[in-house]
């Protein structure tokens, strides 16, 4: 049985059928053709499938379709045209925060919900904040270093709407 | 020009950044079918029989009888079958494929194929594979190999020796989990069969396809996509999935995707060796170590796969950084009915190097020395020979590189404090090692043979074709630079991509901290061809390895230079143990590296802090053990790898040591950084418990039962 769902995906309003159970990561990744959000675990522990949800951090393995009516789902298809993407772009680069990618996608959305809740974290926060994010190459520390970076040279950005 | 080490922006950053990149999983194709793979629910059985449900069309199974070519993997013996035809040796070994256009349907198939085993008695550890005296799972011995070599005279020292001590120590299981899963996509078209995907080493796979298939190279084609991480993991095992795609793509006649779930992964591909390591250092009367006896057992599961090289580079690592002249090393591989050991960053250095560095601990207490000064004492020098007896000719820094770290961990000062503090549950310890950079012994010149090309454009552009993959370790860049350094050029007149066989030449698999050093060596030679040529307009250049003259190699009797070069290291942990829950952690990490000179700094770091963070997990957190041969965890959930939150960040330096032979002065790194963590942790650890250490991974469970011996 299919439902009919609409839901704001990276700005623009979308309405489509699908299974009520069909996880958010299927959803994004075969029905719309969205694979910037990758599978990692299948079962919310390692974050490559990070979205945002209403501006919430959520793992789209966990998701099941039916709870996203009337949604703002953000992936990184969306976000990579935004400003603050622009700001944690250019500080990830700074930092050498990217080595195989995989986690990449997620942890720039982590980031993201971390900074619009702690515009000004220290390092222990965005330690925590960056927690359910697995990165198996870097060790975290250049992650870390590239949000602290974003904090300061986006100052003032997380306090405004990313424009989705 | 520009200083090489300076960093510049990774060639993949941006396409990684933006969510472009498109590994094997994203590669999206109407007609493209799916895969999954049934395996054995025994660790050693005969299958007597399988019974298949009907198939609706356009689904299909794939098993041993679809093979074309030879059923046998082929690697250093060729023991194992790509499809299991009559038994199984372990639980996860792939018996058969189902193959079709929808997921769901596929699982309710796997649901209803039967597999009638009849069960054997399985050899489910190292104790009971070197207990049994017959029915072994590999040509009627207990261990896929056997080694033993001697330095000096052994018996001579024995016999004078004023004091023995004596060590056991055991290492688990770890599991590379690399964020991206296995993954394979597979096609074939006009007779030729393209594998893409997940991978470290095209070469390998396009051999095993070759094997499987039984078709020439020239309808081969192997191309890597952007690959989320490897480790050793996509050294060896993805052949194994390359064929699996390989033969549904061929029995189906569409292309398909084969990516394993989490679950899977874990269960049933390669891991990191679990050993046993007895250290015997004899003394004389002057307190002098005079000689060692080191004993080192593996548990290689199943297949031989590249145990023989794993244990060779356990054996020649696990003397250490000492310099003592009379030596007995053994090694085995055992043959059990676990899931297969295999290729794991350290490749056996991490288990020796826990085992040689603690035993020097355990000496010094002996002697009521520092355990750094003890150290100090033996370290090897330019001139002096390796366990091996070969003669080791670069420079060697270790007094200046534990000079360094004594000063930026302040651990001398630190270790005194906690031991007159009686250890308090604080403790701070200090790893010496060296990785052996490059393939063991003459590897590099008698099995891999690389070859790398060059190829000049009327634009100035020159293309890189090699083998080497990019697997996060930045060889897009760092080979470019190299290139582009030789030949004056801006980098970005560089081309390199991701490696298809078609193009490029076998440089070798990317592995064993040799794409720098060997394929970044010869991208140098071969530049400064380009360079000579560089009028010429449009032209190709080749440069194939040649064994350097100032070493040499006895594989028979293991003598002489057992590795091309060594990068040398140190690392400094400090922690606290939480005196209730026994909890470990980690206040401070340091590393000092001679590694050469780095080709760019950043990405340098990145390898230095990752491989920390690996080798902490390794030594206190990551536990991963077999029961009845399964493997008890198998997902993020029950096999913890370290998160942001886990570890401090590493403070770390370099030594300036450039190499003559590497290219711009560069050794290896990659493995490097992992292997001294777990020994500097566990020798912190030990202090700060008071009680001795003997396995590894640290996990409050293991201190617990540690505080609670009455020693």
């Amino acid at each position: 049985m299919k439902i009919k769902l609409s839901f704001r995906l990276n700005g623009e309003s979308i309405t489509l059928a699908t299974e009520p159970l069909k996880r958010l990561l299927d959803l994004l990744r075969d029905q719309l053709e969205l694979t910037g959000t990758k599978e990692g675990c299948g079962e919310g522990e390692c974050g490559a499938c990070a979205v945002l949800i209403d501006d919430r951090l959520m793992n789209a393995c966990l998701v099941p379709a039916a709870v996203l009516e009337g949604k703002n789902i953000i992936t990184i298809e969306g976000y990579r045209t935004t400003a603050q993407f622009k700001i944690l772009k250019s500080c990830f680069e700074k930092a050498g925060a990217v080595q195989c990618g995989f986690c990449t996608p997620g942890m720039l959305l982590a980031a993201e919900a971390l900074l619009r809740q702690k515009p000004k974290p220290t390092a222990e926060e965005v330690r925590a904040g960056l927690a359910g994010n697995l990165c198996r190459c870097t060790g975290y520390n250049m992650i870390v270093e590239a949000v602290l970076l974003a904090a300061k040279e986006g100052e003032g950005l997380w306090s405004t709407p990313v424009g989705l | 020009m520009r200083n090489i080490s300076e960093a510049i922006k990774r060639f993949d950053f941006d396409e990684k950044i933006e969510g472009r990149a498109q590994y094997a999983a994203d590669l999206k194709d109407r007609q493209m079918l799916y895969v999954k793979t049934l395996r054995s629910e025994k660790a050693r059985a005969k299958i007597m029989s399988i019974k298949y449900p009907p198939l609706s069309p356009g689904y299909f199974i794939v098993d041993y009888r679809d093979i074309p070519g030879e059923n046998r993997l082929p690697l250093v013996f060729e023991d194992q079958p790509f499809l299991a035809v009559d038994r199984v040796n372990y639980i996860g070994e792939p018996i058969l494929l189902v193959v079709g256009p929808v997921k769901k349907k596929i699982l309710a198939i796997m649901q209803e194929i039967r597999v009638d085993y009849q069960e054997l008695t399985p050899i489910l550890n190292i104790a009971e594979a070197r207990q049994r005296q017959e029915d072994f799972i590999f040509e009627g011995k207990s261990c896929f190999v056997e080694y033993e070599y001697e330095k000096g005279d052994i018996t001579e020292v024995k016999k004078k020796a004023w004091r023995v001590v004596e060590d056991e120590f055991r290492t688990g299981y770890q599991e590379q989990a690399y964020l991206e899963t296995q993954a394979i996509v597979a096609a074939v078209e006009d007779q030729r069969i393209t594998v893409c995907g997940s991978i470290q080493c095209p070469y390998y796979i396009k051999e095993a396809l070759r094997q499987a298939l039984g078709w020439p190279e020239e309808r081969i084609r192997v191309k890597q996509l952007p690959t989320g991480g490897g480790f050793g993991g996509k050294e060896e095992f993805p052949s194994l999935v390359a064929v699996h795609a390989a033969l549904a793509a061929l029995k189906a006649h569409k292309p398909v995707q084969l990516v394993y779930d989490r679950q899977e992964d874990i269960s049933c591909s390669t891991k990191r060796h679990p050993a046993v390591i007895r250290l015997k250092s004899y003394l004389d009367d002057r307190q002098r170590i005079t000689g060692r006896e080191i004993e080192v057992m593996t548990d290689a599961g199943a297949y031989a796969g590249l145990s023989s090289v794993v244990l060779q580079r356990m054996i020649f690592s696990v003397g250490g950084v000492y310099n003592i002249e009379n030596l007995k090393i053994r090694g085995q591989a055992y043959a059990t009915n676990n899931v297969v050991s295999g290729a794991f960053r350290g490749f056996g250095g991490p288990q020796a190097f826990f085992a040689m560095e603690m035993h020097m601990e355990n000496i010094a207490r002996a002697l009521h020395m520092e355990a750094l000064a003890l150290k100090r004492g033996y370290f090897l020098r330019k001139g002096d020979t390796s366990t091996t007896g070969g003669k080791l000719q670069s420079d060697i820094k270790l007094a200046e590189i534990v000079e360094k770290i004594d000063k930026i961990s302040g651990y001398s000062r630190k270790r005194r404090d906690y031991d007159a503090a009686d250890g308090g549950f604080r403790g701070i310890g200090c790893s010496v090692f060296f990785h052996g950079c490059g393939f063991t012994g003459s590897g590099e010149q008698e099995i891999i043979k690389p070859k790398v090309r060059l190829r000049k454009y009327r634009d100035n552009t020159v293309q890189i074709c090699v083998s080497s993959s990019e697997i996060g370790q930045g060889c897009l860049t760092t080979l470019r630079k190299i290139v582009a350094q030789v030949l004056e050029i801006p980098v970005e007149q560089v081309q390199y991509d991701y490696p298809d066989s078609d193009i490029c030449p076998d440089s070798g698999p990317t592995v064993a901290s040799r794409t720098v050093m060997i394929v970044g060596k010869l991208l140098y030679d071969c530049a400064r061809k380009v360079k000579a040529r560089w009028q010429e307009g449009e032209f190709t250049v080749d440069q194939a390895y040649v064994y350097p003259g100032h070493l040499q190699w006895d594989n028979e009797h293991f003598r002489g230079n057992a590795y091309p070069e060594y990068s040398w290291g140190a690392n400094v942990v400090e922690v606290a143990v939480d005196p209730l829950t026994y909890e470990v952690k980690v206040l401070g990490t340091w590393a000092v590296y001679d590694i050469g000179t780095p080709i760019d700094e950043k990405i340098v770091k990145g390898q230095i802090d990752g491989g920390m963070a690996q080798g902490l997990g390794y030594g206190c957190l990551e536990v991963l053990e077999s029961h009845g041969g399964r493997l008890r965890q198998n997902n993020f959930t029950n096999y913890a790898i370290p998160t942001a939150v886990d570890f401090p960040a590493t403070e770390s330096g370099l030594i300036d040591n450039p190499y003559e032979y590497g290219p711009f002065g560069a050794r290896g790194l990659g493995e490097l950084s992992l292997v001294g963590a777990a020994p500097a942790l566990a020798a912190a650890v030990q202090q700060a418990i008071g009680r001795r250490v003997r396995q590894i991974p640290l996990t409050p469970e293991y201190i617990m039962e540690l505080m609670d011996d009455e020693d």
